[in-house]
């Protein structure tokens, strides 16, 4: 029997507001411990909740990016639970009743678009920081004592939550690479997954291939970069499938995934399930965004990601478009292009070169960067790469690079060749012998004795002369 | 050498005149009255704390110890915040302190503000200056006897069911809770969010509308207040023409309504109707029949929430303990009392998944109509009247081993805390020698029109806010 598959994923994004959710402190990193803390957000007596307005907008902003509709009222609610991340011992967050539902983004495939649904996408407060110290595991069962830094505490958190329509690990991290985007264009998170600003849950059931059921679920958590949720979605899904196969049945429980052994360990189970307890937060009032409002954040959005991948899928293919918009690389793109440089060489240079040496695509100026590109047969290689890396030094220009000529005589080029061939005797022999994939190792050796300043190719056909002679 | 003033008599009214006469300084007003709680305290047990020095241009005030004062401990009656100073002044008492006002001291209320008696405090029940034998009402028990017994021209109370109205009652005092909404609540320990308001006790209606006008209005950090929609008018007439007055008609039926009570409140309708008052009768059968067991759900539902940030993490005691779990079991069941942890539990119940619906969710049901009950009553008059309370001052320890008799104390004063309406309660005489309160309520914002009729009706009962013992 084959399988198929259903994955769901609950995305935590940290807004990066000026201020925190329900009180005026900074939100941000770095700063000494409990500095950025005030008595709302440390649950002093009496210390009341105000709603950040920016963080209510850029929350219908996204909403309205995932196609979701804005319902008149949203309304917070409290979720009790003791933790000492949690100053109130509840966290305030919208529940019934959210600030935008129904949703869905396209994710565009060879197979034409899937359209993954967005159940809802709420606003919520983080909770604070802890570090529990001693210990086995690191958490708070067995800890010798615990610290708790409530700088994050309050900050803005946008909880969304798609339908269970990802089929696999890999549609999964396209989606979120999609879904990162499109949230770092809107400018209202850096979304980042190495600090935190970005988060996901994975939940991940199969089913017999076609059927429509919906099996038991398991959770992932934990999980720090879109490999990692693939890699941790895969062993899931394989774990599954071989607990039905073999008879078996799937608990519904939480994971972790261990990206170093690739390994899943369940949490330890609770003894009773969680309750909550949600009611109306009666410290706020309901949000009510004016339809103003809504229409005016909708104009104010950007083309979408998934439009720009299929227009630029036109002149390239869709692989190398999904790499150039989820890279934030297509705007640097098209104007090179434009500038008249060739698509898909500027495509290669921009997602490989360009990103290899860590240059900041915004900073590029497309008209120096086309002009390299058209000189990019003429320039020595190492002229070339030297210029791409320093693209995005200020006033950068590629006259200087332009102007070097790469080697091309042959009387200068061929008394090198002979030199590398001859303190190569067993590569030269393992050649003739049939290894003609070590054409490149000579070459390679040529352009390292000319500093890089050697045409390749004519390089390429005096080895390949010399060493057919 | 004989005090400046008589704090017993002395009115903030004319207390404010002598300090701008320039008769009598700030400073030697608050130290007559810091004389007076040398004097009487002892007895009566209305402050926690006292503050012994002056630095405001105006007169005194008392704060139940519930609003947080910045540098000055506030325990809200409770040994969990044993030890607590609050970083940040409440709204109201910053306030205050805009207004010049200085601050006496804090005064003793049941523990979060849960009671009827004072006798839930963890530092000991507050007495009544009327019977020292006596409870002063609670939960503001402390207010209430500070301000009856001159030992505070006013103060500020906190009400949630009751607890403004019910022991200005109970001490012959003029209480005011305001519309929900009008004072802000930041600052101010939170009991029952939903319900929770500041407001005045006072020697007579127009020093409650004066301190009610310092502290109302909107606060940009209590995102439920609001403006008020009119200003506050200082009452000026002794006369009630063209007033529609309404008794509830179920008043008649309601047997926990003592005797006396029932004679000095007949005789104040009376008194109103001289006064050229229209007095008609209103039906608000929803509120005396569900208003307790639909009070007794919400208020305890957002107290076991609004109590769960005393877990000794950040302040307050932290018991000793080997984990997490047992640390916060540990401070909480160590200093939560009775009362608290009783309604910790009612509240938890009734937001349970499964109980949810049957319980909380039904009672928010019961106070839409209890909302829509008094508008309509209040569309047809401009103020209803109904004693405060249905007792008077009843003897220290009576109810306190019965929680449903305490929370029969609050029968008439929570129906409107459910509608979020002001009820301003004033003394109308006496029953067994001790005063009894008429409680006034009027529509959202109708401060004005109850303290219209309050001060026109105070004029003419001109009832001796001293007690007798202490004349």
């Amino acid at each position: 029997m084959s399988w198929e598959p259903v994955i769901g994923l609950e995305i935590h994004v940290q807004l990066k507001t000026r201020t925190k959710m329900f009180c005026r402190c900074a939100v941000g990193f770095g700063a000494g411990e409990n500095t950025q803390t005030c008595p709302v957000c440390l649950g002093f007596p009496g210390a009341l909740p105000v709603v950040n307005r920016r963080a209510v907008e850029w929350t219908i902003l996204l909403g309205l990016a995932l196609g979701c509709e804005i319902p008149g009222q949203a309304v917070f609610s409290r979720k009790n639970y003791f933790y000492p991340d949690l100053p109130k011992g509840y966290q305030i967050s919208q529940y019934d009743l959210p600030s935008c539902i129904n949703g869905n983004m396209l994710l565009p495939t060879a197979e034409g678009d899937r359209v993954i649904g967005i159940v809802r996408a709420h606003l919520e407060e983080d909770a604070a920081k802890t570090v529990h110290v001693g210990g086995r595991s690191g958490r708070i069962a067995g800890a010798d004592f615990s610290l708790v830094d409530y700088n994050r505490g309050g900050t803005p958190l946008v909880e969304i939550v798609t339908a269970p329509d990802i089929r696999s690990a890999d549609e999964a991290k396209r989606f979120l690479q999609l879904l990162r985007q499109t949230i770092v264009e809107l400018g209202i998170s850096d979304a980042e997954m190495e600090k935190g600003t970005l988060r996901v849950d994975s939940n991940v059931s199969v089913r017999p291939a076609g059927s429509a059921e919906l099996r038991t679920r398991t959770e992932i958590k934990n999980m720090n970069s879109f490999n990692f949720i693939a890699r941790g979605i895969d062993a899931e899904v394989e774990r599954q499938i071989a607990a039905w196969e073999s008879g078996g049945e799937v608990r519904q429980e939480t994971y972790d995934f261990d990206a170093a052994s690739g390994r899943l360990t369940a949490r330890r189970a609770k003894e009773e399930a969680d309750d909550y307890r949600y009611f109306p937060e009666p410290d706020l009032v309901p949000v009510e965004p004016p339809a103003e409002l809504v229409e005016r954040l909708r104009s104010e959005l950007p083309e979408f990601p998934a439009t720009r991948i299929r227009r630029i899928e036109a002149t390239l293919d869709l692989d190398r478009a999904t790499v150039l918009v989820t890279g934030g690389l297509d705007r640097l793109w098209g104007e090179t292009v434009s500038a008249g440089a060739e698509p898909v060489a500027t495509a290669n240079v921009v997602a490989n070169t360009l990103v290899g040496a860590g240059v900041d695509p915004a900073a590029v100026s497309a008209t120096e960067l086309s002009k390299l590109l058209e000189a990019r047969d003429r320039i020595p290689r190492g002229a070339f790469d030297e210029a791409i890396a320093k693209l995005a030094d200020p006033g950068f220009s590629a006259d200087p690079y332009l102007a070097q000529e790469s080697v091309s005589d042959t009387t200068e080029l061929e008394p090198i060749v002979e030199a590398v061939l001859a303190a190569n005797p067993g590569q030269v022999e393992a050649y003739r012998g049939g290894k003609e994939g070590l054409l490149g190792f000579f070459v390679g050796q040529v352009m390292k004795e000319t500093q890089g300043k050697a045409d390749p190719r004519v390089v390429n056909e005096l080895v390949r002369a010399k060493l057919g002679e | 050498m004989a005090p400046v003033v008589d704090t017993l008599r002395l009115s903030a009214e004319e207390a404010l005149g002598l300090v701008e006469r320039r008769e009598v300084s700030p400073g030697e007003l608050h130290a007559a009255y810091l004389e007076a709680i040398g004097q009487r305290d002892g007895e009566l047990h209305a402050y926690l704390r006292t503050s012994e020095t002056s630095d405001g241009a105006s007169i005194p005030i008392a704060l139940k110890d519930v609003i947080s004062t910045k540098g000055v401990e506030t325990t809200a009656g409770s040994r969990i915040l044993e030890g607590y100073v609050p970083v940040f002044d409440a709204t109201v008492a910053a306030r205050c302190k805009a207004a010049g006002l200085t601050f006496l001291g804090k005064t003793n209320t049941d523990e979060f503000a849960m009671g009827s008696s004072t006798e839930n405090s963890a530092w000991g029940p507050s007495r009544n200056p009327w019977d020292p034998d006596r409870v002063p009402g609670g939960s503001g028990g402390g207010t209430s006897a500070a301000v009856s017994g001159g030992l505070a021209p006013w103060g500020l109370g906190s009400d949630t069911g009751g607890s403004i109205k019910q022991p200005s009652a109970l001490c012959g005092n003029v209480g005011l809770r305001p519309t929900y909404g009008s004072v802000s609540r930041y600052g101010v320990v939170a009991f029952a969010s939903s319900l929770d308001q500041v407001g005045p006790v006072a020697k007579t209606v127009r020093d409650a509308a004066l301190l009610y006008s310092i502290i109302a209005g909107r606060d940009a950090s209590d995102s439920t207040t609001v403006e008020l929609p009119e200003p506050v008018a200082l009452p000026e007439s002794d006369r009630l023409d063209g007033l529609r007055i309404a008794v509830p008609t179920q008043l008649e039926s309601l047997d926990a309504i003592e005797p006396g009570v029932r004679a000095a409140f007949e005789r104040t309708v009376e008194l109103a109707r001289e006064l050229g008052a229209e007095v008609g009768e209103c039906d608000l059968p929803t509120s005396y029949r569900y208003g307790m067991p639909c009070y007794y759900l919400i208020a305890p539902a957002e107290a076991s929430s609004n109590l769960a940030r005393y877990d000794g993490v950040r302040y307050g005691p932290r018991a000793d303990a080997t984990t997490y779990d047992e640390m916060v079991e540990r401070t909480r069941d160590d200093g939560f009392g009775a009362e608290p942890k009783r309604r910790i539990m009612l509240g938890t119940y009734a937001l349970s998944a499964g109980y949810y619906d049957a319980f909380y969710g039904q009672a928010q049901k019961v106070r839409t109509l209890l909302i829509r009950e008094h508008r309509e009553a209040l569309e047809r008059f401009d103020v209803i009247a109904t004693p405060t309370s249905p007792t008077v001052a009843f003897p220290i320890g009576d109810k306190a081993a019965d929680p449903l008799a305490m929370y029969a104390c609050d029968l008439l004063t929570i129906p409107s805390c459910l509608a979020g309406l002001p009820g301003l309660s004033i003394p109308c005489g006496l029953s067994e020698g001790l005063p009894v309160g008429l409680q006034l309520l009027g529509p959202q914002f109708g401060e004005n029109v109850l303290f219209r009729t309050g001060h026109a009706l105070e004029q003419a009962i001109a009832f001796d806010t001293v007690p007798e013992r202490l004349r």
